[in-house]
């Protein structure tokens, strides 16, 4: 049913981050793109970190790559990063957006074009508004919105700002979503075990 | 039929349109930036719908021109990534030296401040006078800003950090006199400089280059323009010259992968192998 999963965080995401990855299995049968907003130079130590806390690999995008199950791709400092049709990634230094490079919306405006309902946007921590839009462009097509629970957030506004633009599916603390993302997934798993 | 198909027939038809009426071809450019990039166009200019803006487009010079504006990329810094710079000055001038004059290609070098960085860098290796530096774009009003060399102080004054951080000798302030709130590159930086108009997507081969700087403009297009674009560096390049893209791009999607090999992989510099390795 769902067939990629994009998530969007700020203030506090690394370790949000890092919770949330821990708890999905490798070969998790979906690509997972993710927009961190952060200072440019810290971006590659991000991937690492992450790749280290978690079983999935998580990298850093390359322009024009192909999105591949199991794989994390992290939106690199100073680009936007969005999703073509042909289901790979593109880059962009185009202005920031809502005061941010990368900025969420992009990625959840493009992954809602091209996934339409077979998609899930997840809004985590953060001081801002960036996201709000792009979660409700992926419910307008029919995909699955998730947005950690302001309550545990480090920051609040950027799930709240999410809660608020649209009808959201599931407002959740980060230990509840990697067992939700495994359910969701677990039939789409099984299929791509048995084609493989 | 959807809202989407019926907007992906206005980008086709705009597109189509732009090329015969002005001769510049988007069409091969990365569908989710262009997207962007025409509803922002769109908005800017009150349109209700692309085939609005196309209408205005076909029309009228004026609209055409602003148009272009927001195609081309007008985001760049001076010593933009201060780590590729450290590794021209480290790995290539070493190498280029090696030659009586050397040509260098700043292929949409946009607003300039790229190109005037490299100046700079030549400069403090004592290498600026037997360099010749092309910089070209297909925006003639980023051309403009790029000749005159004149930038708000605010900014150059944040790219000295990118300064030092390239491994620069000297202090930025020494390349621009500043009047007011703006700063002007000093003029013997400007005189190895050639400023031109050419289009990655329709023109041909530019000269015959030791060095080819070309970053963070290939992200903007598709894979078939992309090859393009690298064949035509591949073909406007020296035996054993250089090729440097942006630090998310890379040729190994491409053809001309096998005719280059890599210098520094993390700053995307790349080596034209000699006709004898083939």
């Amino acid at each position: 049913m769902y067939e990629a999963v994009v998530i969007g965080a700020s203030a506090g995401g690394l370790y949000a981050l890092r919770d949330l990855l821990s708890g999905l299995p490798k070969g998790f049968p979906a690509p997972i793109a993710a927009v961190q907003h952060i200072a440019p130079q810290s971006q590659s130590y991000m991937s690492e970190f992450l790749s280290e806390n978690c079983a999935l690999r998580v990298k850093e995008a390359e322009d024009k790559e192909k999105l591949m199950i199991g794989c994390v791709y992290m939106a690199p400092g100073g680009y936007h990063m969005m999703i073509e049709q042909d289901r790979t990634l593109s880059l962009s230094v185009d202005d920031k957006i809502n005061f941010v490079r990368p900025a969420i919306d992009p990625l959840f405006e493009s992954a809602a074009r091209v996934y339409k309902s077979h998609l899930v946007g997840i809004i985590l921590t953060g001081g801002n508004a960036d996201g709000a839009m792009g979660l409700r462009n992926i419910k307008n097509q029919g995909g699955l919105a998730i947005v950690q629970d302001p309550l545990t957030a480090e920051s609040p506004a950027m799930p709240q700002a999410a809660i608020d633009a649209t009808n959201v599916d599931h407002i959740l603390p980060i230990v509840e979503m990697a067992p939700l993302l495994r359910s969701l997934f677990d039939g789409g798993s099984n299929h791509a075990y048995a084609r493989s | 039929m959807k809202d989407e198909d019926v907007e992906q027939i206005e980008i086709d038809l705009l597109l189509e349109g732009i090329r015969r009426r002005w001769g510049y071809d988007f069409r091969n450019y990365s569908p989710a930036s262009l997207g962007r990039r025409l509803e922002h166009a769109r908005k800017e200019g009150g349109y209700p719908h692309l085939t609005a803006l196309l209408d205005g487009l076909l029309h009228d010079e004026g609209e055409f021109e602003k148009f272009l504006k927001y195609m081309s990329i007008t985001v760049t810094e001076m010593f933009r990534d201060p780590p590729f710079y450290a590794a021209v000055r480290e790995k290539l001038v070493p190498l280029l030296k090696t030659f009586p004059f050397v040509k260098i290609w700043h292929a949409g070098c946009a607003t300039g401040e790229e190109v005037y960085s490299m100046a700079i860098l030549l400069h403090e290796e004592n290498f600026l006078d037997r360099v010749r530096l092309y910089a070209t774009d297909f925006n003639k009003y980023s051309l403009d800003v790029a000749e005159e060399g004149v930038y708000p102080l605010h900014n150059i004054e944040a790219y000295a950090l990118n300064y030092h951080e390239a491994g620069g000798k000297g202090k930025l302030e020494d390349y621009y006199s500043a009047k007011y709130d703006l700063g002007k590159m000093k003029d013997f930086l400007k005189k190895n400089i050639t400023f031109s108009y050419h289009n990655l997507v329709t023109d041909s081969v530019f000269g015959e280059m030791n060095l080819i700087c070309c970053r963070n403009v290939l992200i903007y297009f598709d894979k078939v323009l992309q090859d393009r674009a690298l064949n035509l560096f591949n073909d406007s390049l020296r035996h054993g010259g250089f090729l440097c893209l942006g630090s998310k791009e890379t040729i190994n999607f491409s053809s001309v992968k096998k005719d280059f090999e890599t210098v520094d992989s993390k700053q995307r510099l790349y080596r034209k192998r000699s006709a004898t390795h083939v």
